[in-house]
């Protein structure tokens, strides 16, 4: 996906670098740590670019300008923290609605509230169980690294035309804060015919079009709903995740994004030692990689769920499992930095070594 | 003879219309629609009493009046003006 | 004898009865702004932002491009729209209860920001849709479901004054206030709208109409009742006219 230059950039610039390679061209956006360097970025790059920057006057309007500029079929983008994404969460609702694309970072803090600026994964209910009102669903991507970062955002934009539907990527102020080494690219051209059977352009030649989440008539929203649910089961074939040495591991730790990295970290030391232990890592939260933890379940595998709160995505495992085996849980409260050697001991705990 | 034409199956009976016609002639009918609104008319022989000024058009909130105004012989029908297209002969 | 059609639906205006309540305004309202995008040519280029409350259905009845927004948010998206595509035409139509409670922080920074957009609002001082709540348009004294015994300035403050807020910021290039009670005012809400319309296309910045206009279900009244309150009550505490015009320069510091 990334040809080209290598930048030494935060995850929170390759987001927006990989937002730019792909096409994004308009940026709606509102200050909160621990996430402004993708505003900031922005406001520089998207003039450059031909596109636009508004800083909006709340998270509300900001999601609600990238609802806007959805309607009209050019790539957009927003991007927030923990509470400002509460507060994106109508705009979010109305778009799953009106059936409309745009990406919706989050760079996960501390919660509930207030909580803090360090990182924190206190957000996975609300990013995969639909923050909003109403029964819809965002695809949920979940980078582990600045690469990803990248390459992710990148995707999401093309998930979001695909399904013409909200695409979040979910990350985390380690992630946002951290520098790698990043492979960029050149912009991608988008297709100018992207969207054209259902964009606002203006109805000249054809007949007008209304983009709308209302549905009043006897059975109407019943069919929305239907049609909705099965796009949201056609997007399990975009499931994607990490599998490290799980292959003869007696413990398989499941963990996403910055943690899943860690724990990967965690992996390498317990290996060396000859403990047979993987990690299952997780890159799509919705879809969640069911059918790949079941593939383990049934090679008699143990699992372990760690995560930065105090147990949200562990139900998913343990839906996913569905009695074919249990997970053990370890939560690192938000608050702290959590480091390899926090989650050492209940791995090897959970190893029973 | 400028003339107004109402489209019975729209009006709601707000007689909105009634109060701007500054010949007064707009009034309510005995008749009822089937949306089971009582509905405006101009009472039987008060047509020629209208001048086309459309001000009953204008405040009716559901576009339920047409208006047919005179155009006195000699006196050009400006382009650009409503209707141009469609100015005809009548009867 | 020759004759000419003076009046008839305009095209953009779709021929079908509207869900509004009899003598509610929103009926004249839509067709000046039908006859307002046919007059200037802007109907094949418009995206509309539709709003929340009564009004919502606006897509039912002006046959344009039309996406719909979440109660107030109707500036953000139109924000958004006039920023992907500033070559096409954009405006909203908004209540009192959608653009001046829920909806304030986003039609105050759009109108700051100059956003290139144009802003149609009607103020019937009420909550239509939901059943007849007091809005912050209500006048004091005028009773509604949620204020049974009348708005009183000390618990509910006074309704608020939206067209000569909109005109104090830097972005607005045309804020005005028109009724649609009387032809005369009809004349003038007409030239209004098309004014708050050309400052867009002319990309002066943003434009705004504030429409006096009537709930006659709502405020318990007869239509003809209603219309004479505009006149009345409204009149007298919402004056009409023009707050700021950069054409003109009135209203300009």
């Amino acid at each position: 996906m990334s040809t080209g230059k290598k930048l030494f950039i935060k995850g929170n610039e390759a987001v927006a670098y990989g937002a730019l390679a792909a096409g994004c061209k308009c940026f709606f956006g509102y200050p909160i740590t621990p996430q402004n360097d993708i505003p900031e970025f922005m406001s520089k790059a998207m003039p450059k670019a031909g596109g636009q920057f508004v800083q909006a006057e709340s998270e509300v309007a900001a999601a609600n300008m990238l609802l806007g500029a959805a309607a009209c079929g050019v790539r957009a983008m927003t991007s927030s923290s923990s509470p400002g994404v509460s507060l994106k969460q109508e705009a979010i609702s109305y778009m799953a609605g009106s059936e409309l694309p745009g990406v919706i970072v989050n760079m996960n803090r501390g919660g509930p509230g207030l909580g803090d600026i360090g990182p924190s994964q206190g957000d996975y209910f609300q990013s995969v169980k639909g923050g909003g009102h109403g029964d819809y669903r965002t695809l949920v991507l979940a980078p582990g690294n600045c690469q990803e970062a990248y390459d992710l955002t990148m995707l999401a934009f093309d998930l979001a035309y695909k399904y013409t539907n909200p695409v979040l990527i979910l990350g985390d102020a380690i992630l946002g804060q951290m520098k790698e080494p990043v492979s960029v690219g050149e912009p991608i051209a988008v297709d100018e015919a992207e969207g054209g059977d259902w964009k606002l352009t203006g109805a000249k030649g054809r007949p007008y079009r209304i983009l709308k989440s209302l549905h009043l008539e006897e059975g109407s929203l019943a069919e929305h709903n239907l049609k909705l649910a099965a796009k949201y089961e056609s997007m399990r074939g975009e499931v994607r995740f990490e599998s490290f040495e799980t292959k003869d591991a007696e413990l398989v730790v499941v963990a996403y994004g910055s943690i899943g990295r860690i724990v990967k970290t965690v992996v390498r030391k317990l290996r060396q030692e000859g403990l047979k232990v993987g990690l299952f890592r997780p890159i799509t939260l919705y879809p969640y990689p069911s059918a790949a933890l079941v593939e383990l379940a049934q090679e008699g595998k143990r699992f372990l769920t760690v995560e930065h709160n105090m147990g949200q995505m562990i139900e998913d495992v343990r839906l996913s499992l569905c009695g074919l085996a249990d997970s053990a849980f370890f939560g690192f409260p938000p608050g702290n930095m959590p480091t390899p050697e926090d989650f050492e001991q209940p791995v090897r705990q959970a190893l029973g070594r | 003879m400028s003339r107004v034409v109402f489209l019975k199956e729209r009006c709601k009976g707000c007689l909105l219309c009634t109060q701007v016609c500054p010949k007064g002639i707009i009034a309510l009918s005995g008749e009822m629609n089937q949306q089971g609104y009582k509905i405006v008319e101009v009472a039987p022989g008060k047509m020629e009493q209208c001048t086309g000024c459309a001000s009953c058009a204008m405040i009716c909130p559901d576009t339920v009046i047409t208006v047919y105004k005179t155009v006195k012989p000699g006196q050009p029908v400006k382009p650009g003006e409503p209707g141009e297209e469609v100015a005809r002969v009548n009867g | 004898m020759t004759e000419k059609i003076a009046f008839e639906r305009p095209k953009p205006l779709a021929d079908r009865a509207t869900h509004y309540c009899p003598g509610c305004s929103h009926g004249i309202v839509h067709r000046l702004v039908a006859e307002t995008l046919q007059d200037m040519d802007l109907v094949e280029n418009t995206i509309a932002v539709s709003a929340i409350g009564c009004s919502v259905f606006l897509y039912n009845y002006i046959m344009v491009d039309t996406v719909e927004a979440p109660h107030g948010r109707a500036p953000a998206v139109a924000t958004g729209v006039k920023r992907a595509r500033p070559d096409r035409f954009v405006f909203t139509y908004q209540g009192d209860g959608d653009l001046a409670s829920i909806g304030m922080a986003e039609i105050m920074h759009c109108a700051n920001r100059g956003e290139r957009v144009s802003v149609v609002f009607v103020n019937n001082t009420i909550y239509g849709m939901t059943g007849g709540q007091m809005a912050p348009t209500t006048l004091v004294g005028q009773k509604t479901t949620t204020c049974p015994s009348g708005r009183c300035r000390d618990s509910e403050g006074m309704p608020i004054r939206m067209a000569e807020i909109i005109a104090s910021l830097g972005g607005t290039a045309y804020a005005s206030r028109v009724a649609v009670d009387t032809i005369k005012h009809l004349n003038q809400a007409k030239k209004a709208l098309r004014k708050a319309f050309e400052v867009q296309v002319n990309g002066l910045g943003f434009g705004f109409v504030e429409f006096l206009a009537t709930c006659p279900t709502n405020w318990k009244m007869s239509s003809i009742d209603a219309n004479k309150r505009i006149a009345e009550e409204m009149i007298p505490y919402f004056p009409l006219g023009d707050f700021k015009d950069v054409t003109t320069g009135k209203g300009v510091c």
